[in-house]
């Protein structure tokens, strides 16, 4: 039962409370790189979008350094995502728990995540978040090539380019929708935040909210031992 | 003969048109101007023209435009495309007419057309880009200018260029500084044939009915005014021999009007969006308030340390 494609560097250390690894300096550094383009790329984009947030272009300086400067922020983000996703894209693959977490998704709004799945080291809201930015993101640098019209205006049609400007901006629309779904739940979810940021969460978290995964990461450890005993926990 | 301009006065005279003559500003809206200037026109009469190009090298000489020395590429425009150096351009195509077995030299003066319903300034973000006063002209500021090329993707007609130099859109102003002074465009001034004159739109329509009368009994039983009504009517128009077939020349677009893929960009998609987003930051928050922060509780770490020890009692 290996299942949940646990890494290495997931080492549980026992104590009160007890800590649990869950993300490397590495994949910390991967996600707040990704973290500053995609923000900095929302206000330059949406400094563009509509007239009333055309303010927005003073953070970078005016209108001329706005234009010019967010496609290389998502030449940025396109690579630093895509670090992000060759290193979680394993553990976000769906499962057949995911269906009936997300059936029971008022539940985990209400706070009783005791009526879902336990699960493993992300939810099916998690995945959803993971694939949906996926795949926002490669259509958002692809139509964004399209209309960067300093270097690549003459590869295209008029009418491709007026297309792929449509397709941008719903397609960043929906990103920053998805981007205020995460945010959200890093910070409605108590004692999430340090995953990212410290790379280590609680037992108590763990177990609240990614049982699963604590149970795969103990059966592992004891394993290391020889041992054979997993240990229900009631 | 359409009277020709008259020249210059040597006295300073004030502008005719200002800043308060707006009637639409990119990005950013205007008051309603306290007076209607009488709308002005430029008529093209293509079956006037002999193709000389003094219309482009006076361009080049009132704004001061200093277009690269091309290469011959085989075909009489030069240079083959507009640019940021070159605001209006002869395109010359030839033409079998199928119905009198001859070969027709259709030869056009391209140029922004200065819509009454412009695509430019619809598409443009940055508040002040891109103006129209209410004698029609459509002008470019270009201290305003960001250079997102939205423009390119609001016309109809394929008119603006970024400049690779400074970064910003050009096109035809229509002359704006001469008109404003009572003069007309340098490229009005400067035909030969009265291929182009200039006036206001009702004379010239007026002027044109004439043109066309003209070529009809000439045998051109096609020949009429191309003042789209897709744009609401331009400011630069056209007297073609063959208005059944606009893209006779050079690709003139037959019913241009802002493409629906941009009135979906700049219409729908911003009121939807920022409702959506706004609905998704409202709802977190709504449910913040109302279902409080989501703790791990003491039990939950208990759990977690019996789990853990457990798990050490049996590596024991
Ligand atoms: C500043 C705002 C952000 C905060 C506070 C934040 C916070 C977090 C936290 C706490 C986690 C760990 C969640 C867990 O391990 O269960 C995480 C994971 C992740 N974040 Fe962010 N993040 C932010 C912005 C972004 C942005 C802009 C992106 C991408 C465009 C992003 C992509 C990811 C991805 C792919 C993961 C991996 C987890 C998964 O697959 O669901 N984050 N973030
Ligand atoms: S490039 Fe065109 S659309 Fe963009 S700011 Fe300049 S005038 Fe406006
Ligand atoms: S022809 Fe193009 S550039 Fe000229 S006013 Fe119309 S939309 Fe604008």
């Amino acid at each position: 039962m290996p299942a949940d494609d646990l890494k290495p560097n997931e080492q549980i250390h026992p104590g009160k409370p007890v800590i649990v690894d869950r993300y490397t300096i590495g994949a910390r550094i991967n996600h707040w790189i990704t973290a500053a383009s995609l923000i900095l790329l929302a206000l330059s984009g949406l400094a563009m979008f509509h007239p009333s947030l055309f303010f927005l272009s003073g953070l970078f300086g005016g209108g001329q350094f706005t234009r010019f400067i967010h496609p290389w922020i998502g030449v940025v983000l396109f690579f630093s995502f895509l670090g992000l996703f060759l290193r979680f894209w394993k553990a976000n693959l769906w499962r057949r728990d995911d269906g009936t977490w997300l059936a029971r998704f008022r539940d985990v709004l209400a706070n009783h995540e005791d009526n879902v799945p336990e699960v493993g080291k992300y939810n099916a809201g998690q995945k959803l978040v993971f694939w949906s930015m996926s795949v926002l993101i490669v259509i958002l640098i692809s139509s964004g090539l399209v209309a960067w019209d300093q270097y690549f205006s003459q590869y295209t049609t008029i009418d491709q380019k007026r297309l792929a400007i449509l397709v941008h901006s719903i397609a960043a629309v929906a990103i920053i929708g998805v981007w205020i779904v995460h945010f959200y739940s890093a910070i409605w979810v108590r004692g999430t935040i340090s995953a990212m940021t410290r790379g280590r969460v609680t037992g108590g978290w763990a177990w609240r909210h990614h049982r699963k995964w604590l149970r795969e990461l103990v059966t592992r450890s004891s394993k290391g031992t020889g041992s054979s005993g997993q240990k229900p926990a009631k | 003969m359409f009277p020709p301009l008259p020249n210059p006065s040597t006295t300073e005279t004030a502008p005719r048109f200002s800043e308060k003559d707006l009637i639409r500003r990119s990005a950013s809206t205007v008051p309603a101007p306290e007076q209607q200037l009488t709308e002005v026109a430029k008529l093209i009469d293509v079956s006037k023209c002999i193709g000389c190009k003094a219309c482009q090298t006076a361009c080049i000489e009132w704004n001061d435009t200093h277009p690269e020395v091309g290469v011959f590429a085989g075909a009489f425009e030069n240079p083959p495309d507009l640019t940021p150096d070159m605001f209006t351009l002869m395109r010359y195509s030839e033409w079998d007419n199928p119905e009198t077995n001859e070969l027709e030299w259709l030869i056009r003066k391209d140029g922004c057309m200065h819509c009454a319903d412009p695509g430019c300034l619809k598409a443009c973000p940055a508040p002040g880009a891109i103006v129209q006063y209410s004698n029609g002209i459509v002008d470019f500021v270009h201290e305003n200018c960001i250079g997102c090329g939205y423009c390119i993707k609001g016309c109809p007609f394929n008119i603006p260029r970024i400049s690779k130099v400074d970064h910003t859109a050009y096109k035809c102003t229509l002359c704006s500084d001469r008109v404003a002074v009572g003069q007309g465009p340098a490229c009005a001034k400067a035909c030969p044939t009265q291929a182009i004159v200039f006036g206001t739109k009702d004379e010239m329509k007026g002027w044109a009915a004439k043109r066309v009368e003209d070529l009809k009994s000439r045998g051109f039983a096609n020949a009429g005014l191309y003042d789209p009504p897709g744009v609401g009517g331009t400011h630069v128009m056209y007297v073609l021999h063959h208005a059944d077939q606009p893209e006779l020349y050079s690709g003139l677009p037959k019913e241009p009007r802002i493409s629906p893929l941009v009135e979906a960009w700049k219409g729908v998609t911003k009121y939807a969006g920022l409702t959506v987003l706004g609905v998704a930051a409202g709802v977190g928050l709504l449910h913040h308030l109302i279902m409080g922060p989501n703790r791990v509780t003491e039990a939950d770490e208990e759990r977690a340390e019996e789990l853990t020890e457990g798990d050490s009692h049996a590596r024991r």
